[in-house]
């Protein structure tokens, strides 16, 4: 049996996929990314090593994806996040056409073919509006963790507005309307309904058609995905392992590799 | 280096180019020494012909803004505008220019002299306000030429019809009346046969700026549209009716045609042949092309090189028998290719496509240009209904390096490649 690993090296976190021959996934881990980004491919990788129950030398082949990509100094080879999710998006839900994919700092919308190839992609442009790091921000002024959000904003009753685009501002509107009286949970449906709207819009761009993934580390907030489903106004596919779906997508090329390298000597061994 | 004949003619014309290029800058610093002034005009339609026929040096302030971009500080001479009130949002050509002024010419290819006369068009709205400051901060005459547009989504007024003739007798009108001020500017008479002698040396750089660009259908394409393509548009713009400039393009259709016939191309391995829409990233000019030559990528045509050439890239010839009716003709025609070059980029791109083999479209829409980019996304959108090559939208400035991110920019680039190269694996599959 062979073994292929994607090392998703994102802004924030890092995650690490290890799958067998059978495109199953048998080990998987999610750091932190910290200052030390060499350091965090490799912790990653280790955990996820310890996760399958395989030695190193059993896997075959890496490739390392996300921003920090050529810091996975023990990969193979190295693919873009966007290319990864697209694939890993159709290889968990085989009618995806659209993925967005919403991590730390950067939310993409990829228009995909059958095999998860890139037709069009779009992201957020030089400013963290509309991504992951909008909630961080929302988190720090109302003090809630991270985890709590989507439960907390669930709860809303009158929602309110936020208009500024801009992740540092957010931070300081959110404070006001606080002063003004307004509830916790109907600040944060607001903010999550703000990202939704943001990333909708990156997504027409390259055309929302069904179906819709929704990958990345924000999948795990409740709030979101129902805040992007109804401004959408269609359900999204959003799995457990979500969130792993770069280093998914990275582990199936990792894979695809393996089959094509072997494939020659299989055909001299069948002539 | 062996002074081989390939050694001599390969790459002559970025050398040379970007020797004539130092040379127009020192006489220019020299003007400036010896407190001469000089004509103030733009890419799209300078009338460097009437300026040159009357002796004026000419300054394009939108080249001398870029090279402060090329020659990694234009933050300074932004900071300096925007110290004095000048927003992050306003045209980063305008603010570096600002600076200059203010620094009484400093630049890092030399001295700019003070202007006489500032002589523009219609084809960016930014000129008309830009030129507004000169007028205010040094008491001159600016000049607006008017060039109506070819309405394009309406009623096109083509050559040969009615509409053209008016258009074009309103564009004669507007010669004239320039003529006459140029004259009071200097205090020189004007001289018909000196313009007859500069329109011929612009004839001969139009038709081998045009054979020029034609040769890249060529695979390999012999020359970068991005890279060497701004060197050949500095001296396009700059030495354009003189003898100098015409010889230059003629040296360089040679260089071009000795590549062809020797299947020189300006990559190794030419993989992916693309087309440039917009105005360069300046900041990283020459990291921005490798970013796309690393994964074998060449650009072969761009808009930029037809509307910063002020549409030079259609090989208007001059009439020297009439010669302002048929500047008339060569500018409104010129200009308004330049105008739609720009704001029409679908129909050039789609021509593009079809006549230079391209593989892949790269729209980069640059924050402080409006002017520029506003359509870009639309265009972008009509091209893809109507043909089936990828593109990648990528934004950034052609001044202002705050807002130039080289790792997200690579991440795009690179995504954008491993489509392209999955859709040729397909494509090759069936």
């Amino acid at each position: 049996m062979a073994y292929a690993a994607g090392v998703d090296v994102g802004s924030t976190q890092t995650k690490a996929v290890i799958i067998d021959e059978n495109r199953k996934i048998v080990g998987r881990a999610l750091t932190d990314t910290g200052a030390n980004v060499i350091q965090a491919a490799q912790n990653c990788f280790a955990i996820a090593l310890k996760d399958s129950g395989l030695p190193e030398e059993e896997v075959e082949y890496v490739i390392g994806t996300g921003y920090g990509r050529y810091k996975v100094t023990f990969g193979n080879a190295q693919i873009t996040e966007i290319s990864c999710h697209g694939r890993g998006a159709v290889h968990m839900f085989p009618k995806t056409k659209t993925v967005v994919d919403m991590g730390g700092q950067d939310t993409k919308a990829i228009s995909v073919g059958p095999d998860g190839d890139i037709i069009d992609f779009c992201m957020n442009d030089k400013c963290a509006a509309g991504t992951g790091r909008f909630l961080g921000a929302a988190s720090m002024a109302l003090d809630i963790p991270l985890d709590d959000l989507g439960p907390t904003a669930l709860k809303y009753n009158r929602p309110v507005k936020i208009s500024t685009t801009c992740t540092v501002f957010a931070e300081s509107e959110v404070l006001s309307w606080l002063g003004k009286g307004k509830k916790i949970e109907d600040i944060l449906w607001g903010v999550h309904q703000s990202i939704a709207s943001r990333s909708a819009g990156l997504m027409r761009r390259v055309g929302v058609e069904d179906e819709v993934t929704f990958t990345g580390g924000v999948t795990k907030n409740v709030a979101m995905v129902k805040a992007l489903e109804e401004r959408l106004g269609k359900q999204l596919n959003v799995s457990d392992d979500s969130h792993y779906m770069g280093a998914l997508g990275a582990s199936l090329f990792a894979l695809d590799h393996i089959i094509s390298s072997r494939t020659p000597q299989l055909e001299k061994e069948n002539a | 280096m062996n002074s081989t004949p390939e050694n001599k003619i390969v790459g002559r014309g970025n050398r040379d180019g970007a020797a004539l290029f130092r040379d127009w800058y020192n006489d220019l610093s020299q003007t400036a020494e010896t407190d001469g002034r000089a004509a103030y005009v733009f890419v799209m339609g300078s009338l460097n012909e009437i300026l040159k026929s009357f002796d004026m040096p000419v300054v394009f302030p939108e080249i001398n803004s870029l090279q402060t971009a090329v020659r990694r500080v234009a933050h300074d001479y932004l900071d300096e505008a925007e110290d004095h009130g000048y927003s992050p949002d306003i045209c980063g050509y305008v603010k570096a220019d600002y600076a200059v002024q203010k620094r009484g010419g400093e630049h890092p290819m030399g001295k700019i002299p003070k202007p006489s006369i500032a002589v523009l068009t219609n084809a960016c709205n930014t000129y008309i306000k830009w030129a507004e400051i000169w007028e205010r901060m040094y008491d001159i005459p600016i000049f607006t030429m008017d060039i109506p547009g070819t309405r394009q989504g309406g009623k096109p007024s083509l050559e040969g019809s009615v509409d053209f003739e008016n258009d074009r007798r309103y564009v004669e009108a507007q010669i004239r009346e320039l003529i006459t001020l140029c004259e009071k500017v200097t205090g020189k008479k004007f001289d018909i046969d000196k313009l007859r002698e500069v329109l011929k040396n612009t004839n001969s750089l139009h038709s081998s700026w045009e054979k020029v660009i034609t040769l890249n259908q060529n695979t390999p394409a012999v020359f970068n549209a991005l890279t060497d393509g701004t060197i050949f548009l500095g001296v396009a713009n700059g030495l354009k009716g003189t003898p100098e400039g015409a010889k230059y393009f003629k040296e360089l259709v040679e260089e071009m045609e000795y590549k062809v016939k020797n299947g020189i191309g300006t990559l190794t391995e030419e993989q992916y042949r693309l087309v440039f829409v917009g105005v360069p990233c300046y900041p990283i000019f020459r990291r921005f092309n490798e970013l796309f030559t690393d994964w074998g990528g060449t650009f072969i045509n761009s808009t930029y090189l037809w509307f910063a050439s002020g549409g030079a890239n259609r090989g208007f010839q001059y009439d020297l028998e009439d010669p302002i009716k048929s500047l008339s003709i060569g500018l409104l025609m010129s200009v308004r290719d330049a105008m739609d070059s720009m704001f029409h980029q679908e129909i050039m791109v789609e021509s593009m496509v079809k006549d230079f083999k391209i593989d892949g479209i790269i729209y980069h829409p640059i924050k402080s240009c409006r002017t520029v980019s506003t359509g870009l996304a639309d265009s972008r959108y009509h091209l893809s209904k109507k043909i089936d090559v990828p593109s990648l939208f990528i934004e950034s400035d052609m001044m202002d390096r705050r807002v130039v991110t080289e790792a997200q920019m690579k991440n795009r680039i690179d995504a954008y490649f491993e489509g392209l190269a999955s859709r040729r694996q397909r494509m090759g599959a069936h």
